[in-house]
């Protein structure tokens, strides 16, 4: 083996080298994501020990039934919806960097999240959409179905003859400039108690998890992350350009539909249940870059998990921060994203 | 063998014809041709639309195959294009791009692993004198490098029609040649055809086994450097009165004496 690996010039070995380094980092990165869901799961306003509680996680039966309650109904939920939504924003924003060929591309910086705000909004204050389905799934749903819209749109432009793909992006930053009037319009109309709930809604809080929430977000991630890791030649191809990505037989226009089609899935299920929630899908994406570069067999999966750790760190400290209090998360990920998203567009020059 | 016939081609952008019945007579394999002409003569069009890349009406042949009638993919497998524009900001290593072009789609009658990948990317590499590069990342590379690095994706594809448009534009002259040089070694020894667009008609003259000088979407002239680089048709193609003369070497020499106006 040794003398195999001799006989290999020095840029080959040092390649197999990269992979093994690539795959130990997303090593690294999934015990750290399985840490900080564990550290989210247990710190909390209730006054059971951090051990009291990961001890009843594995063993039900070592807790009160009230601690129960608040470790299965309560810890449980929350801190899985806040990993998965990380992993689904994170992994909708590096598809959708790609794609778009825009670092600073995102779910929140495109539109998505602002359509999901004001399609809760208008299902908290006007009460709209079909009332057959339960009150629960009322706001959740709407915002989801804006949210999707949202992205449709995108991709209707980006079938549209002769628009290029810059196009796309001024479209979904307008897309977010009229969604946010649109909720603010919605909130003058809106009664004070609406008012209260809808800017609540738009904070962005894992408080509305709840276990039939997390398994549909579950779902659409078990569902769409297959197909996505088996883009990942076409989209890394597609890193050299189109032109090139083409001329190597990548259908760039079909590559392009259907992954924005998982970007709208993902992205829409998981702002659906939370609210917005900002800069995950930004921050993700740029860690796992620096770590693993944009080889997107690699690129992707420490996306994922990178925006899990990220999103786990940020619902454990919006607990942590106020005693007692649990912040809007999405406040949370927002002080933490904007100055990422700064040194992102430093970095690139003032390039967009 | 690897003959390429073009006839009646039609292509354009948007429903608007750039191109039109446009042939070309026989190429043969290992031939590189050259293809000049004035900005908006449809140069790149040509090569984008027989890579596949624009749509297009006609007839390509390559070997005993009808391009416009197979898949981007089975297309892929034959003809690789090296566009103009350079990819920005990418986070990938010359080698990794090199395997990324290998390992898009699948090549003829090859499947490769990742680790049998990059060796192939590394010989590729090496046999243009830029094993150098390999572990650089591509958006630490000056603009020529990563022409370089272009080169060694699309040549790593092994086609049997390779499309370099403007390969040289971001090149001192120095790698001007050198790239130059590599295409034609690549040709004769891959027995691939290769068609360049160039704008420097003296380094197609050196390189090119034929010419073909465009104007308008049409073929104006076609065949080798001293038949298709002459006076009277720089003077209708770009509108420039010059002396072409063969140097005491050998070298074809385009001596431009004044633009005509009017």
């Amino acid at each position: 083996m040794a003398n195999a690996e001799n006989a290999l010039p020095e840029a080959v070995v040092a390649y197999s080298r990269s992979v093994r380094t690539k795959l130990f980092a997303i090593a690294v990165l999934a015990a750290l994501a399985a840490a900080a869901l564990l550290l989210d799961i247990a710190t909390g306003p209730s006054s059971i020990s951090p051990l009291t509680v990961l001890q009843g996680v594995f063993d039900p039966s070592s807790l009160s039934t009230a601690q129960q309650a608040i470790v299965w109904q309560v810890r449980l939920p929350y801190a899985l919806m806040a990993m998965m939504v990380g992993a689904a924003l994170a992994l909708a924003g590096a598809e959708m960097q790609t794609v778009l060929n825009n670092p600073l591309a995102s779910p929140f910086t495109l539109g998505v999240s602002s359509a999901a705000s004001f399609g809760a909004s208008l299902a908290i204050v006007l009460g709209l959409g079909a009332s057959f389905i339960g009150a629960d799934w009322l706001v959740p749903l709407n915002a989801f179905v804006f949210a999707f819209g949202s992205v449709l749109a995108l991709q209707a432009l980006a079938r549209m003859k002769g628009s290029g793909i810059e196009s796309i992006v001024l479209f979904g930053i307008a897309l977010v400039f009229a969604f946010n009037a649109l909720t603010a319009l919605v909130q003058f109309l809106s009664s004070a108690e609406a008012l209260q709930q809808l800017v609540f809604w738009t904070m962005g809080s894992l408080s509305r998890a709840t276990w039939s929430n997390v398994a549909a977000l579950a779902v659409v991630l078990v569902a769409v992350t297959p197909f996505s890791l088996l883009s990942s030649r076409a989209l890394t191809a597609l890193r050299l350009g189109e032109d090139r990505a083409m001329s190597f037989g990548v259908d760039v226009k079909r590559l392009r539909f259907l992954s924005l089609l998982r970007v709208s899935l993902l992205s829409a299920t998981a702002v659906a249940f939370v609210g917005a929630i900002g800069f995950i899908g930004l921050v993700g994406p740029h860690i796992a870059r620096l770590l693993v570069g944009e080889d997107h067999r690699y690129f992707l999966p420490a996306s994922i998990l990178a925006g899990a750790v990220i999103m786990s760190l940020a619902s454990a400290a919006s607990k942590i921060i106020v005693p007692g209090v649990l912040m809007p998360v999405g406040i949370v990920t927002a002080v933490i994203g904007v100055p990422v998203f700064l040194l992102l567009i430093f970095r690139n020059g003032g390039r967009a | 063998m690897s003959d390429l016939s073009i006839s009646g081609l039609d292509a354009g952008y948007g429903g608007q014809p750039i191109i039109s019945g446009f042939s070309l007579p026989t190429l043969t394999a290992g031939e590189v041709v050259s293809v000049v002409g004035p900005n908006g003569a449809g140069k790149s069009t040509l090569l984008r639309s027989l890579a596949g890349l624009i749509p297009a009406h006609g007839s390509i042949r390559l070997d005993e195959a009808e391009l416009t009638r197979l898949s981007l993919a089975d297309r892929a497998k034959r003809v690789t294009y090296m566009p103009q524009t350079l990819p920005q900001g990418v986070a990938l290593t010359v080698l990794e791009t090199v395997v990324a072009s290998i390992r898009a789609t699948p090549l003829r009658g090859a499947v490769y692993t990742d680790a049998q990948a990059a060796e192939r990317a590394y010989e590729v590499l090496q046999r243009i004198n830029a094993e150098a590069l390999a572990g650089q990342r591509l958006d630490r590379l000056s603009g020529g490098q990563k022409q370089l690095a272009g080169l060694a994706q699309a040549l790593a594809r092994e086609p049997r029609l390779l499309l370099l448009d403007e390969p040289t534009s971001a090149l001192d002259l120095h790698y001007q040649l050198r790239v130059l040089d590599l295409a034609r070694e690549a040709a004769a020894e891959r027995s691939m055809t290769v068609m360049i667009v160039l704008h420097d008609l003296q380094a197609a003259a050196r390189v090119s086994d034929r010419i073909a000088v465009m104007a308008k979407g049409r073929l104006v002239a076609f065949g080798t450097p001293d038949e298709a680089i002459t006076p009277e048709i720089l003077a209708e193609v770009y509108r420039v009165s010059a002396r072409v003369q063969r140097c005491d070497r050998g070298a074809l020499q385009v001596m431009i004496d004044d633009v005509l106006t009017g």
